[in-house]
């Protein structure tokens, strides 16, 4: 029953890869408020476990344990949905995530990748478009102003940055000749760091458009306009507490893992070694396998670092002024970019 | 398979659009139609069309339809009021509707020769796809794109018209 | 299970079936088109109107193997994301004007 084999396979990959990634999500909170503390020159959380590193399963089950207030004012079905839409679209963009060698399979189906789709970056992009909604509607429906101002700014934002995002995809997908990630992630195999799309590619302006934008798009510092604290309390979620704050912390969290698995596939490579071909590939299965996971996190744990460097570092941007870099800098840029990649590939 | 994911998505389909009518605030009308163009792209990947199934979601449902919730949630737009329409809406044009779907239905079923869809027909892949409509469609997408440029300038033009304040904010 | 549905799971799903689908959405769009009293509403009809004949094209596109059909509704598509900025541009000038959304009010050819 071949149907059969292919449902159990992908339930388990499923479950295992919700896991981890929500795993990953607790621990990035947990890396944040460590190297925010660092920057900050305090320690952060140490108090519980070694280095503070149970802190994460305490603070979910302080949230967990929180009481759920609804306040009686709002639109109760959407203020509900809002948040698993923000959570649920967060999650299952890591569908399509090729974060192993896709070569290894146990009787034709890939570990590794829970599936492997042609059009593997447009899902990405399509669930990441439809995640808008979760903030959005969260906004709304608390009926209360801050909540509507921050959702406000963030769909305008999101429309607005999802344009440069895309477009600076391009650059990328016109060098591999393909939307499947798979396939971009094996035509920058050959030769290691000398062949990855931001440096053998020449697409290290996309990949600054692509970070910038993604900056954006996650509501990150020093885009973090729709949860700015200082003018809109806490902007969409203002109204949510206990468990329902919880999933939009994590969505925020699972966003950031997605974006830097995108970064880390498109242009740093993927799960490929930066080395190339210098290292014999090792013969052992077990180390086959798991060599490609450790670059493929490893690269995104370094993008991730970056996010929090840059929460560290830089102020909050004014809304004109995101709106203006957006629209009259960055957007120009990604499409010169696609005419100057487009152009050097038509030369070659 | 294919069958119940068929009747999945078309009752879902159905469903949303039922639901568009029945509801009478703007912004659950405006999450029904998302609920049927997602599941449109379903059934767009089902009969093949693996592209355009992302486009849909990509540019209908994440930038139209997050346009349309943006303008309910900015002119904060309440519950309309039912005058269920005009007498000529009310006469004409609901027998009209009913007389249309009926004659569209008898000639659907009569056609010979309809195919059908299965799960193991191939798929369009984004590169014939693209390459019909950059070689022998070329002008028709440079026209769409001159059309796109001109809606842009219309709908900031319009946006902006008729407001001394955004007026003066622009100029400054 | 009775045989007729084993029999489909087998042939697959009649093109007919997605026609009388988009038949039945394109007749709620204008159902909707003509009971809605929302001018955003109304918006939301045609739109529903839009897909409805997209997946007309897409299902004749599978049934003849053409690809043509589907560059139709590529081109549906980057126009109703046109139509959709100007229109929507063009309600929030009405609502400026009016200070309504419902259809009925909006009567007079100008202010």
């Amino acid at each position: 029953m071949n149907l059969l084999y292919f449902f159990i396979w992908s339930l388990l990959k499923v479950i295992v890869v919700t896991v981890v990634m929500l795993l990953g999500v607790a621990y990035t909170v947990l890396l944040e408020r460590k190297l925010v503390g660092r920057i900050q020159n305090r320690w952060g959380p140490s108090r519980v476990g070694p280095f503070g590193l149970l802190q994460p399963l305490v603070d979910g089950a302080k949230s967990f344990l929180k009481e759920d207030i609804i306040p009686t004012a709002v639109y109760k079905p959407l203020y509900l949905l809002a948040p698993m839409i923000a959570l649920g679209c967060a999650l299952i963009s890591i569908a399509v995530v090729p974060f192993g060698d896709p070569g290894i399979a146990v009787s034709g189906f890939r570990l590794f990748q829970i599936s492997d789709v042609n059009i593997g970056l447009l899902v990405i992009l399509g669930i990441t478009s439809i995640g808008v909604y979760g903030v959005a509607l969260a906004g709304w429906s608390s009926n209360n102003k801050y909540s509507l101002l921050g959702s406000l700014r963030s769909s305008a934002q999101l429309v607005s940055y999802e344009l440069a995002l895309g477009l600076s995809l391009v650059g990328v997908v016109l060098r591999a000749g393909s939307l499947n990630l798979r396939v971009i992630v094996e035509s920058q195999a050959s030769k290691g760091l000398l062949t990855w799309n931001i440096f053998g590619g020449l697409q290290i302006f996309a990949f600054f458009i692509y970070l910038m934008a993604a900056y954006a798009e996650t509501n990150r510092s020093p885009f973090d306009l729709p949860e700015a604290e200082s003018e809109l309390t806490a902007g969409y979620h203002t109204e949510y507490s206990s468990m329902k704050f919880a999933m939009f912390f994590m969505a925020e969290y699972a966003n950031m893992i997605t974006v830097g698995c995108v970064a880390t596939m498109l242009f740093l490579g993927g799960w490929t070694s930066p080395l190339g071909n210098i290292l014999p590939t090792p013969q052992n299965i077990v180390l086959r396998s798991l060599l490609p996971i450790f670059w493929f996190v490893l690269k995104v744990f370094s993008f991730l670092f970056l996010y929090v460097w840059v929460r560290g570092t830089l102020p909050r941007f004014r809304y004109d002024q995101l709106m203006n870099f957006g629209w009259r800098y960055l957007l120009p840029l990604a499409i010169l970019n696609i005419v100057g990649t487009s152009l050097w590939l038509a030369y070659k | 398979m294919h069958l119940i994911l068929f009747l999945l998505f078309a009752g879902l389909c159905l469903a949303g659009a039922i639901n568009l009518l029945l509801q009478s605030h703007p912004i659950n009308s405006a999450l029904s139609l998302i609920v049927v163009m997602t599941s449109l792209a379903v059934l767009y990947l089902l009969l093949g069309a693996e592209f355009l199934a992302a486009a849909q979601v990509i540019v209908y449902a994440g930038a139209v339809m997050v346009l349309f919730t943006f303008v309910i949630m900015l002119l904060n737009a309440g519950r309309e009021e039912r005058t269920l329409g005009s007498r000529a809406a009310r006469t004409v044009g609901f027998p009209a509707v009913v007389v249309i779907l009926a004659i569209l239905a008898t000639v659907i079923l009569h056609i010979q020769g309809l195919g059908a869809a299965t799960m193991q027909d191939g798929i369009t892949s984004t590169e014939d796809l693209s390459t019909i409509l950059f070689t022998k469609l070329l002008l028709p997408f440079e026209v769409t794109s001159v059309l796109i440029l001109i809606a842009i300038l219309g709908a900031v033009a319009l946006a902006r018209r008729g407001d001394g304040d955004t007026e003066r904010l622009a100029g400054k | 299970m009775n045989p007729a549905p084993l029999q489909l799971a087998a042939h697959g799903i009649p093109l007919a079936w997605y026609l009388l689908l988009s038949a039945a959405l394109f007749s709620l769009g204008v159902i909707g088109f003509l009971i809605k009293r929302n001018v955003i509403t109304v918006f939301m009809s045609i739109e529903l109107m839009l897909n409805a004949v997209n997946l007309t094209f897409v299902t004749f596109a599978h049934q003849w193997h053409a690809v043509k059909g589907q560059i139709f509704v590529f081109f549906v598509m980057m126009v109703a994301a046109a139509e959709a900025a100007v229109g929507l541009a063009i309600i929030i000038a009405i609502f400026r004007a009016r200070a309504t959304l419902a259809v009925d009010r909006i009567d007079l050819m100008k202010l």
